[in-house]
């Protein structure tokens, strides 16, 4: 059945199969019912990861190292966990910057940069070439050993054959076609491919499908279950190493982390990986689904990469079969013809759908970021006088993919047979991951800089040349192998593959570690050597801050032009009449009716900017923009202008917060000050009414004894007697509360007189209690006195002391129990001050009222209930005679146990000066 | 997203968790020619913990909450 015929038919058929997925979603979307929004077919379409690389190389790995092709996946795996964060941020900026390619990212990160544009491309270009070739290597070999059934013969080496007897060649031609059909139908302003991502979700089915099958088979069908395999495989002792491979066949752990990061690096920035992953996302949910469901694939499909590889060295003794095409030639042995086509078939889909997205991505890279701004800047030309650009933007790509296909050929019959496939793919990878500082730095560090991104891309891809590139080339002959083996000049320090002396690691990561080195640091040194430009720092923010964004990111243009010169410039690129569209959508966004009443406006221009990256990229959209709308990006001394106003902005804000508060706080003082005043005006009219209150009375006494003397003139000898008393009593109380009144008025206006002298307090004190021992002797109260035998004397009226101390001393003989009282007198000096205490043993006053005796007719106790035994008066005076003499009262007391009333004055040296003051 | 949710912080956790299994000196222990039902251990152990992984994103991601 296996003929010539059948097998080109089969691949034919098969890829008209893909033609109409493809069709079939393109149609579909263009009616609005898409059928890759879909975290599924997000998800297989991540798949085109798996290449011919993983569906014949794996086993050819596995068959030399056992695990040691499991790294590859595994990374992705660690990878697609942070996909979340990290591609998700890529998305993010993506869709708002309109990004359309790896270089395109890059470029427009550090600056709308065509420089780094196209660096990255030309980087991206001949590190993927090898790759390119690798598979259409694998689609020729695959086809030559199925022609040779029911032989299993290894196909002769590819430089023998003529381009036009070689499947290869055509086949490249038909992927280059597929390509050109669905990658550049149209030019895009989101730039996706919606035929091309139903396309490769689809083989993403069929290369798992094949693969599973084939794996069924090899361990059920040919052996008795995965544990007869690796039984048997454990008898033959060249077998068994690949048990326990790590630190052996496997290389050592090292290699294996290496060969993690690495893959954790290529599955974002392999071309097609960001193709897919990033550029043709529709919705960044999608990321969720992917995070388990493409690592959940990629176990699928290796699961039986061991057994398969097992089953092969068994079933190939000799070793004359590639263990790379196992998986081909053990369905040819067993005669299982179908199985053996649906093999082949599996791994044309995972050859075809690595090349049609890789050249795809590759050729927008070329278009977009190296032909056409090097073309727009080529004055003679008169590009950017061309009405329509659209065709010639499309057919740039289209030579692009047709020129990246035939250069994969060539390099593939002229390099092709050196390396076994895994090989091949790694330096691939290892060049891919040159990209990585710059897009992480790119991703989380707003410093990172135009020149740090050129420097870290050059140095890593220098070494990366000289360390994976120049050996390749030697093991086709086309550099020395003394190069390699000596280092240029016989300096064994510089050999290629023991860079400095260093040894002992597999290739990868000798590859790895410097390049690693060269790049990181030149990236960091350079970025951090000078300071970045106006317009890498907007790009820069715009990019690390994607998610504090809200909307589309703001614009650098500044200068205005009209609505019209910018839809005719758009309209170069997409076509007159879907750049009509699109304004006319924009306009009625915008709530005008038609494009003409549109402002050219910054918003306007940077729309029509936007519109252009989607399909020329950021670094031509901008050259071409500038045309029309003169750019005026922030200059330095712009920059310098704004944070000086910045500065003096926040320094106004500041001064305004000083004066806000110290109003608050005055504000604060006056409403205090009008408390305070309140208080006053409340304590005089209180005063008032206290006074005459407290005056009426005695009168109201002497008023009615006085009455009724006079109405009963025939009244009792001895009862007139008794009411004259009273009455006689009641004026002296009336005649000292108006003399106490009088006097605290004259103390409170400074108006009293004050005669002050050195006076002695000891001779006063004593004067005092001999003055009032009758009334403490009526009460029952005993007196003590502790008087120092001399005290310094004191500057104070003489009168004045004496009332203050007959106050005291009386409020203590009142507030005595009667019979127990005791009553204790101190004289002490303190320190430079005399200090007087009268402690009683009485009722106390509570904390609340200790404050409230000094003020004026306060008197503790109920005023309804109790007959006033004073007029409230004495000991505001007290205190205000103290006062006046430079010294202090108060009162130290508990309610039950007694009072201690105290006051100090000043001794004479230090007292003269308040007294004159 | 500004403040990372628990369940960013999971993923990251899980994240530590599979560079960790995945790595020396995990599979050292494993690296040995001992086999489990016929298949070598330093396969079963990769193959598990591979799996163990994609199944705990499966269940942090698509879990509510």
């Amino acid at each position: 059945m296996l003929e010539g015929w059948v097998i080109v038919a089969a691949s034919f058929a098969y890829i008209g199969v893909l033609f109409a997925v493809a069709w079939f979603a393109d149609r579909r979307a263009a009616e609005g019912r898409s059928i890759i929004r879909n975290a599924w077919v997000y998800s297989l379409s991540l798949a085109v990861y798996a290449t011919a690389w993983t569906f014949y190389g794996s086993v050819g790995r596995a068959a030399t190292d056992g695990v040691g092709f499991l790294p590859i996946y595994l990374g992705p795996t660690l990878m697609m966990l942070l996909g979340w964060f990290v591609i998700r941020k890529m998305v993010r900026i993506v869709r708002l910057n309109r990004i359309t390619s790896l270089a395109d990212f890059l470029a427009s990160r550090y600056g709308k940069s065509a420089l780094v544009g196209a660096l990255v491309t030309v980087i991206a270009v001949i590190g993927i070439l090898p790759y390119i070739s690798l598979q259409l290597k694998a689609v020729s070999t695959s086809f030559q050993i199925l022609l040779g059934y029911p032989e299993i013969v290894m196909p002769p080496r590819a430089g023998t054959l003529v381009a036009m007897q070689d499947t290869a060649f055509y086949v490249a031609l038909l992927m280059a076609l597929f390509a050109i059909v669905f990658g550049t139908r149209s030019l895009d302003a989101a730039e996706r491919h919606e035929g091309l991502v139903a396309a490769i979700a689809f083989e993403s089915i069929v290369k798992l499908v094949a693969f599973l099958a084939l794996g069924v088979f090899v361990a059920y069908g040919m052996y008795d279950g995965l544990g007869d395999v690796f039984a048997r495989a454990a008898q033959r002792p060249d077998l068994d190493v690949l048990m326990a491979p790590l630190e052996g066949a496997a290389g050592s752990y090292a290699t294996w982390v290496w060969l993690t990061v690495l893959s954790m690096i290529a599955i974002v920035l392999l071309p097609r990986q960001f193709q897919m992953a990033v550029i043709e996302n529709t919705d960044e949910r999608h990321l969720r689904r992917a995070a388990w469901l493409f690592p959940l694939y990629m176990l699928a499909i290796n699961a039986f990469v061991l057994p398969i590889a097992f089953g092969g060295l068994l079933h190939f003794p000799e070793g004359n079969v590639d263990a790379d095409t196992f998986v081909l030639t053990l369905p040819m042995t067993q005669k299982v013809e179908w199985l053996a086509l649906l093999v082949f078939v599996g791994g044309l889909s995972a050859a075809t759908g690595m090349v049609i997205v890789e050249t795809i991505a590759l050729s927008t890279m070329v278009c977009n970021d190296l032909v056409m701004p090097v073309l727009l800047r080529i004055r003679a030309l008169r590009l950017t006088e061309r009405r329509d650009l659209s065709s010639l933007v499309l057919d740039i790509r289209r030579a692009a993919i047709l020129a990246l296909l035939l250069g994969g050929y060539c390099y593939y019959l002229l390099a092709g047979e050196a390396y076994a496939l895994v090989s091949i793919g790694l330096i691939s990878f290892a060049a891919v991951a040159q990209f990585a500082p710059a897009i992480i730095g790119g991703l989380y560090w707003r410093g990172g800089t135009r020149a740090g991104a050129l420097a870290g891309l050059s140095a890593g891809f220098a070494v990366w040349t000289y360390t994976l590139l120049l050996p390749a080339f030697a093991k086709s002959d086309w550099v020395g192998a003394e190069l390699i083996e000596h280092g240029p000049w016989g300096i064994g320090l510089l050999r290629p593959t023991e860079l400095f002396g260093l040894s002992g690691l597999d290739q990868i990561t000798h590859a790895m570690i410097w390049s690693m080195i060269a790049n990181v640091g030149a990236y960091v040194a350079a970025s951090l050597a000078r300071r970045q430009s106006a317009a890498e720092h907007v790009q820069a923010t715009l990019f690390v801050d994607v998610f504090q964004q809200t909307g589309e990111p703001g614009s650098s243009w500044r200068a205005a032009t009209s609505a019209a010169a910018l839809q005719a410039l758009v309209g170069r690129f997409l076509g007159p009449a879907r750049a009509a569209e699109i304004f006319a959508a924009h306009a009625r966004g915008r709530g005008v009716k038609s494009v003409d009443e549109l402002e050219g406006d910054r918003d306007l221009v940077r729309f029509a900017e936007l519109q252009l990256a989607g399909s020329i990229g950021s670094a031509s959209a901008r050259t071409m923009v500038a045309t029309v709308a003169q750019e005026e990006p922030l200059g330095l001394e712009e920059v310098m202008t704004i944070i000086d106003e910045a500065s003096q902005v926040i320094a106004h804000s500041h001064r305004l917060e000083e004066k806000s508060r110290a109003l608050e706080a005055a504000t604060q003082e006056l409403k205090a000050a009008n408390e305070r005043l309140k208080e006053l005006d409340r304590l005089k009219d209180d005063f008032i009414s206290t006074v005459t209150h407290e005056l009426r009375t005695p009168l109201t006494s002497i008023r009615a004894f006085s009455e009724i003397l006079h109405d009963n003139p025939d009244l009792d000898p001895a009862e007139r007697q008794r009411f004259l008393g009273l009455v006689i009593k009641e004026s002296e109380r009336l005649t000292r509360l108006i003399n106490q009144v009088l006097d605290l008025a004259k103390i409170e206006s400074g108006l009293a007189e004050w005669l002050t002298a050195e006076i002695d307090v000891r001779e006063i004190v004593l004067e005092a209690i001999n003055a009032t021992s009758p009334i403490f002797r009526s009460r029952g109260v005993q007196v003590q006195t502790l008087a120092a035998e001399s005290v310094p004397p004191v500057v104070a009226d003489r009168d004045r002391l004496l009332q203050v101390l007959l106050n005291l001393l009386s409020n203590a003989a009142k507030f005595c129990t009667p019979g127990k009282g005791r009553v204790q007198v101190r004289l002490a000096v303190a320190g430079d001050r005399i200090r007087v205490d009268v402690e009683d043993n009485g009722v106390g006053i509570s904390p609340e009222n200790q404050a409230l005796i000094f003020e004026k007719f306060r008197q503790v106790g109920d005023t309804m209930t109790e007959k006033p035994s004073g007029t409230g008066l004495g000991l505001a005076i007290c205190r205000r005679i103290v006062g006046h003499f430079g010294g202090r009262l108060w009162v130290e007391s508990e309610p039950g146990r007694g009072s201690v009333f105290s006051f100090e004055l000043p001794a004479a040296a230090a007292g003269r000066l308040v007294a004159n003051a | 997203m500004r403040k990372p949710s628990l369940r960013a912080y999971r993923i990251i956790a899980l994240f530590l968790l599979g560079c960790l299994l995945f790595n020396y000196p995990f599979l050292a222990l494993f690296n040995v020619g001992a086999t489990a039902a016929g298949v070598p251990v330093l396969y079963v152990y990769l193959f598990s913990a591979w799996g163990f992984v994609i199944a705990a994103a499966a269940v942090l991601v698509e879990g509510g909450g």
